[in-house]
């Protein structure tokens, strides 16, 4: 009836090996091939904007108006555009742009969502009714056509233009979050947070925040090359970098004229949307693997 | 026995829900005396867990309400408590560990991560002091090799393991009570034996009172001093270990009793108690376990009988048969 009085033993000892979840996680992404291209992409273009001066053989204002629409050479590797400008240079500075724009935005858009998402999440209610109802509003207009809204009302510059692509994605991470945040104000591990007396702010910190940015890193990762692709697109319209700024899309749209003559000025910018994009997205496909742990074998 | 910790009385909790209010816990009264082991036992559903969170005002609301009664803690009603005084309780004077250690433990943080957390929300002490005095309670939960573990994460340790840590962050601040909500359902059986007798060895050494819930009459012979048995979110007995085991009173009881397998003896089936746990709040009148009692008379289906106290001292019993047998002698 009652159980045998089995006398203590001593615990069984636990494996010694101290490991940490992130560490595991870069195990794993490590042998993801395809995300480690990603990564490779991504460095090399981190560096050519951190040593962009050092590389650029030319200043990317600089018109050289007697070489303009200068084919690819030994003098030009990316030839020259319209105003007689190095494009292999204007591409080196506008990495810079480029991944600033996309890091930035994403950024704020993560800071800002997180918050509204966490406190949607964790005390419901009316709150939670404000903030999605807030969210589903933000998701009712296409992308494109709020942040150029935004851009419109704001005035057309690069900080506005950043500001708009990081409102357009605010719901985006948002949402994640206050779902996961709902899962997660299930779990058991919480409810024994609160019966320790822990206070709400420190439960929000220290077991809701670390928990949601498993999918937050990945969200991310994908959002940068999306942020990317909005400023080219912005750019395009014209309503994000000035000129004589060396951004992609700005210089796709000055240069579409000259498609069929001098194919070059758009095939350069164009390839490096592509390339940074396919970067970032890789990454993000090898994180997501990495952190959902129905894909660990 | 010491002075009296916790004094349950008449308390309701109810659910409120699109049927109606749902009464989970109707009318419980309980006592715990420092230092004391209560057991309080009943089949799943019949209120043992509400009314342990209901303690730790964890219950959450809504759907949950207070419909009535009081907890008394040291005399301070935690019904009415605010939640401010509420958060300094938990963890410090009235601790909690849970079911499953497999999901108790935040899996991002390490184990000394989470000890440290608790005791520096209770106690002003640097980190260092803390993380010092958690490798203590480490060691007295009998986890060998402490200063590892303290670095280590919650997936690298088994569910004993675990449990001995849920045990180390739930005493770390010397609460005077210890609400145990089925410690040892989800470890087996080995396991649970020296979970059991680490938690009688530290009531022996710190004195902290212990409510064990629980739905296994092995785990209340085992290290209880009292039990408590619960019916349909009442107390329908309660007595000493020896005495519910040896002279169950109430028809319920006795059927739980019957209901263990003995190793003495070979019987083809086991004894089960006919029917099932009536849902919460349908019984509106009479004995709650009327409809499965094999001695229901006339009168258990009209009127609640009241926990009464037997023969014996400090043993009481919700049951018309007592009365009768009283009248009787």
């Amino acid at each position: 009836m009652s159980q045998p009085a089995i006398k203590l033993a001593p615990p069984p000892p636990a494996k010694t090996e101290v490991s940490s979840s992130w560490r595991d996680g870069w195990r794993s992404f490590r042998k993801n091939r395809l995300a480690m291209v990603g990564l490779g992409i991504i460095v090399f273009f981190v560096l050519i904007a951190v040593l962009a001066p050092f590389i650029a053989p030319y200043d990317y204002k600089e018109q050289e108006l007697v070489n303009r629409l200068h084919k690819p050479g030994g003098e030009h590797w990316f030839g020259t555009d319209d105003l007689g400008r190095d494009i292999f240079s204007r591409i080196i500075y506008g990495t810079r742009i480029s991944l600033w724009v996309g890091i930035s935005s994403v950024v704020g858009s993560i800071v800002a969502g997180t918050m509204l998402g966490i406190v949607a999440g964790y005390y419901g209610r009316w709150l939670d009714a404000l903030i999605s109802r807030f969210f589903d509003i933000l998701l009712a207009f296409p992308g494109i056509l709020l942040a150029i809204a935004i851009v419109a009302a704001l005035g057309p510059s690069l900080q506005n233009a950043l500001l708009a692509i990081a409102i357009v994605n605010v719901p985006v991470f948002g949402r994640l979050v206050r779902a996961r945040v709902l899962s997660l104000r299930e779990e058991e591990y919480i409810m024994a947070a609160r019966a320790i007396g822990m206070k709400n702010s420190r439960i929000l910190w220290q077991h809701i925040l670390p928990n949601c940015l498993g999918p937050i890193i990945v969200q991310g990762t994908l959002g940068i090359a999306t942020a990317i692709i909005e400023a080219a697109a912005l750019g395009f319209l014209g309503m994000g970098a000035q000129p004589p700024e060396p951004e992609w899309g700005k210089m796709l749209s000055d240069s579409r004229q000259f498609i069929q003559n001098a194919p070059w000025t758009v095939i350069f910018p164009g390839l490096s949307i592509m390339l940074t994009v396919l970067g970032f997205n890789l990454i993000g496909d090898g994180l997501r693997d990495v952190l959902d742990p129905r894909m660990k074998s | 026995m010491g002075s009296t910790l916790l004094e349950i009385r008449d308390l309701r909790t109810h659910f409120v829900t699109d049927q109606g209010e749902i009464p989970a816990v109707d009318g419980m009264d309980l006592v715990i005396h420092q230092g004391e082991i209560v057991g309080v036992v009943g089949e799943s559903g019949c209120g043992k867990s509400v009314t342990s969170l209901s303690v730790m005002r964890l219950i959450p609301q809504p759907p949950g309400k207070y419909a009535g009664g009081s907890i008394l803690f040291k005399g301070e009603d935690l019904v009415q408590a605010k939640e401010k005084r509420m958060k300094q309780i938990r963890g410090d004077e009235i601790s909690m560990i849970f079911q499953e250690p497999m999901t108790s433990l935040n899996p991002l943080l390490t184990i000394g991560d989470q000890i440290v957390e608790t005791l520096r929300a209770h106690r002003s002490m640097s980190r260092k002091e803390a993380s010092s005095q958690a490798l203590e309670m480490l060691k007295k939960v009998g986890i060998s090799r402490a200063e590892t573990i303290l670095r280590g994460y919650p997936h690298q340790l088994s569910g004993g393991m675990r449990q001995r840590v849920m045990i180390a962050i739930a005493l770390c601040c010397e609460p005077e009570l210890l609400i145990a909500d089925e410690p040892t359902t989800a470890l087996d059986v080995t396991i649970q034996a020296q979970i059991l007798d680490l938690m009688k060895k530290l009531n022996e050494e710190t004195g902290t009172a212990i409510m064990m819930i629980t739905h296994d009459l092995g785990v209340v012979a085992e290290v209880c001093h009292r039990v408590v048995v619960m019916y349909a979110g009442k107390v329908v007995e309660e007595g000493t270990v020896r005495e519910i085991f040896e002279k169950p009173r109430h028809p319920y009881t006795q059927g739980l009793i019957r209901s263990i397998p003995k190793i003495e003896e070979d019987v083809k089936r086991l004894y089960s108690i006919p029917g099932n746990v009536p849902k919460p709040g349908s019984v509106k009148e009479g004995c709650r376990f009327a409809a499965r009692c094999e001695h229901v008379m006339d009168k258990c289906l009209h009127s609640l009988p009241e926990l009464v106290p037997t023969t014996s001292p400090g043993h009481r019993s919700r049951c018309w048969l007592n009365t009768i047998e009283e009248v009787a002698n």
